[in-house]
This record gives C-alpha cells, structure tokens and sequence, in this order.
C-alpha cells in the first residue's frame, strides 16, 4: 500500500523530469540533424579538405563516450572561458554525438540510391541541385528513417547522462524522491518504465511514419 | 549546305580514356534526321561510353560533338542540351519513388516547367503511344521489366528530342518480354525519330537499320547498310561477330 502512496506523491515530479527529458531529446535531435545533414553533405560532396574535417569529427564524436564528452564541454570549457548552463551543455554534447551518427545515416541512404537513376535524372536534363531534391531526397529520407528511429531512441535514453551534469531530468527527478522515501527499486522501475513507454512511442510513431511513406511495390520486401 | 541542315546529331574524333585504358579511340559518326544506326560489338568495345559521351554523361577528353550544327561539348548549359538528347538505359532507371505517371511527367514539370494539366496530358499521351495508359498510377515496382522499359521511352518522349539513344534497351529483359519493347522502338524509328541504338537485336537492325555500325576495341571497324553488312562485310572480324550473333539468336527473317 505504501509502494503505491510514492507512486502517486512522486508522479508530479517524474513528469516534470520527464518533460526536461523530452526537451533533451527534441533539441539534441535537432542539433543532431541539422549538423548531420552539413556533415553528410560535406562528406559526400565537399572538396578534400572539408570531407577530411567531416571525417576527423565524425570519428572524434563516434569514438569517444558521451560522458566525457559531457564532461570536457561542462568542465572542461570554462578553461577556455566558455561557462555553460548544465542544461545548454547536456544539449550541445547529446546533439553534437547524434550528429556524428546522423550524419552517416544520412549519407549511407544517399549513397544508396542507385546512381542509374542520377543518370536518368541528368538525363532528361535536370541539374544537380533539381535531381537532388526531387529524386535523391525523397528516396533518402524513406531509407534513413529507420536508422533515425533507431537514433531517436538511443538519443532519448542517452539524455539520462545529463544527469551527471546536474540537470534535473527523469532520471534525477527519480533520485530525488528516493532520498526522501528511500525506495530505490520502486522510483528506478517507474523511471524504466516511463523511458520504455517513451522509446516504444518513438519507434512506433516513426515506424508508422516509414510504413505510410513506403513506396508501392517494395513492401513486401520488409522482413 | 543542305546536308548541315539534315544532320542532327554529328561526331567527330572522340576519344575517351578511364585511367590508363582508352576506351575511345577517334570515333567519328553522323546521324541525319529521321535514321535509325544500330551499334553493335563486343562488350568492353566502348559503345556505351559513346551514346554517354555523346549526352555528356560521360565527359570525352577531346573530340567534337554537333547537335543540330551546335557544338555541345563546350556548351556551358549541358542540361538544356540534355533536353534535347533522349536516352534510354540497359537498367530502365526509373525513379522508384514515382508513379508511371509521374516518372514521365516529372521533366515537364521541373525541367521544363510546363503546368501540371498539360504535363499530364502529355505524359498520357506518351503513355497511350507506348501502350501503358492504364498503368499510369502503378509505381516502377509493380511493373514488369518490359514494361519499365516502356515506361522509360514515354518519359524520354515526352521531352520531345531531337534525337534517342539507346544503351542495349532488351539486354536485361527476359526473352519473352523483348518483343513489346522493340515493336514500340520499331514504332519510333518508322514515325521518323531519329535513333542510335547499341543492340545486338538483328531483327530490329533488319526492320528498321538504315545502317550498322560495328565497333572493337575504341574504333568503328565498319560500318554499312543492313543488307551489305549482313550478306558480304567487307572485314573478316565483322564477318566473325556477325556469324556469332546469328548463331546466338539463329538467322532471322525481315520482321
């Protein structure tokens, strides 16, 4: 009887935590999305020099922990004079790591389409720019998006490390309420459980997204 | 001056390299409006690089190209010129994400900006033409291959060219589903299209073939009418490949 007295007292503030976990989530998505499609494009289509930068960041992002990450911008910039809010920090770390993975989402779907209907396109005598947009990027965006619901998902539950940085998020919410009713098992499992209801939403959201946009004659092809 | 005015499309020493390799070794040909020339080979021989050079899908290293007595391969707008040139793959290359109708309209109405309602009523006129009408909201996926390939010489004619190439249209066809695809191109070259054809489609070259070109190895080996070529070729290497193909697909009768 106890156990469900803390659910209902602690239910406010795991919302409210969970609000700053979906803030996380929304704003690194985006960091992540718009630097992954400059990265993509500068990896595809830029001089030897820009794809070389992209490449050396795209490895830097992807092989090293985001904690650390988190760590070197929070504690690490102010050496350099840069003070961030825990939260902008959480943010700037979470979105520059997703852009690394975006980035190679993206530019694995552009380099998937077959370069017989580039030619196609050239050939009725579009320029790049027209067959980017109306042949490469509608075909691109339906191959990523399962990749990026896989992304959306990994960059959800990775927003639990801003934790770390002081941010009250989800998880800290939860960490709070156990130092006042001492109840571990009970607080962390609400929190796993609201994460898995958050994830699962994602993916099927997204998924029922990819399915609508599917593209007549290749269903059958998903296993 | 007459002939400058007939000849549509003219080509003049082309040659092309890929690394070390040169695949073009000074090919020099003309095509006058309304002439159907039929390239054949052995693969390997650089006769799609030809047909991609001539579109400039594939940049030459030198040579000269007219289309219409305008030099093309130092024009600065190569996609208005595209226009112009239709082209149509061994692999169809349809764009996927499209409808038949779609695939063919979409150059109307991005390339050439034509409005919607008359962007359609052309597409479905080239659809009609070559016998697709009523798959026109089908996707490429759901067509059979002989039918893509259709699909594919709708949209290169709603572009209205000057001049088709096709890149070995039937190769990647099963046999049972050429026919559809070379009555349609035999339809063409009677309605006075002007075309240049890598195939290895004899009966076609018969029916329609005002001349044959043979090439190996990066140069035209020799060239003539259908009659001459196919009774006595003046070189034995054309003799050779010629005998191969009829034994291949056996002696075929005028279509």
């Amino acid at each position: 009887m106890e156990d469900i007295q803390v659910i209902i007292n602690s239910f406010p503030y795991l919302l409210k935590g969970t609000l700053v976990t979906l803030e996380l989530t929304l704003f690194s998505l985006i960091i992540g999305f718009v630097m992954g499609v400059i990265i993509s494009f500068g990896q595809l289509y830029g001089n030897k020099l820009v794809q070389f930068i992209f490449l050396i960041y795209e490895r830097v992002f992807r092989s090293i922990p985001l904690l650390v990450i988190l760590f070197l911008i929070f504690y690490g910039l102010p050496a350099i004079g840069i003070r961030l809010d825990p939260l902008i920090a959480s943010i700037l770390g979470l979105g520059l790591r997703s852009s690394a993975y975006q980035s190679q989402i993206l530019r694995g779907a552009i380099l998937s389409i077959p370069k017989g209907q580039l030619d196609a396109a050239y050939s009725i005598g579009m320029n790049k720019i027209q067959t980017f947009f109306y042949i490469i990027f509608p075909q691109a965006i339906r191959i990523a998006l399962s990749g990026w619901t896989n992304e959306a998902a990994v960059v959800l539950k990775d927003t639990s490390l801003a934790y770390a940085l002081g941010v009250v998020e989800l998880l800290r919410q939860g960490t709070y309420i156990i130092s006042v009713t001492n109840r571990p098992l009970i607080v962390y499992l609400i929190c796993g459980v609201i994460y898995f209801i958050l994830t699962f939403s994602i993916s099927r959201g997204l998924g029922k997204i990819e399915k609508k946009l599917a593209i007549p004659g290749y269903e059958t092809r998903s296993v | 001056m007459k002939k400058e005015k007939d000849s549509i499309l003219k080509v003049e020493d082309l040659h092309k390299s890929y690394n070390e390799t040169e695949i073009l070794k000074g090919i020099t040909l003309e095509v006058k409006k309304g002439e159907t020339k039929v390239i054949i080979g052995p693969s390997g021989t650089g006769k799609s690089t030809l047909l991609m050079c001539i579109n400039r899908l594939v940049e030459p290293d030198s040579g000269r190209i007219y289309l219409e007595g305008e030099e093309i391969l130092s024009s600065k707008n190569i996609h208005k010129i595209r226009q112009k040139i239709g082209f149509v793959f061994q692999h169809f290359n349809l764009f996927d994400h499209l409808t038949v109708l779609d695939n063919v309209k979409i150059g109307l109405t991005k390339v050439k900006k034509i409005e919607k309602s008359q962007a359609t009523e052309i597409a479905l006129k080239e659809l009609e033409r070559v016998g697709l009408k009523d798959k026109s909201e089908l996707y490429p996926a759901q067509l059979s291959g002989g039918q893509k390939q259709r699909v594919a010489i709708a949209r290169t004619l709603a572009m209205n060219p000057k001049l088709i190439l096709f890149d070995e249209p039937t190769s990647a066809l099963d046999p049972e589903l050429i026919g559809e695809v070379l009555n349609v191109m035999i339809d063409l070259a009677k309605s006075g299209m002007t075309m240049v054809c890598v195939t290895h489609e004899m009966g076609f070259a018969r029916a329609v073939a005002d001349e044959i070109i043979f090439m190996e190895n990066g140069v035209i080996v020799e060239k003539g009418p259908p009659e001459s070529m196919f009774k006595n070729p003046q070189k034995d290497r054309t003799k050779e490949f010629l005998n191969k193909l009829s034994q291949l697909y056996g002696k075929e009768e005028n279509t």
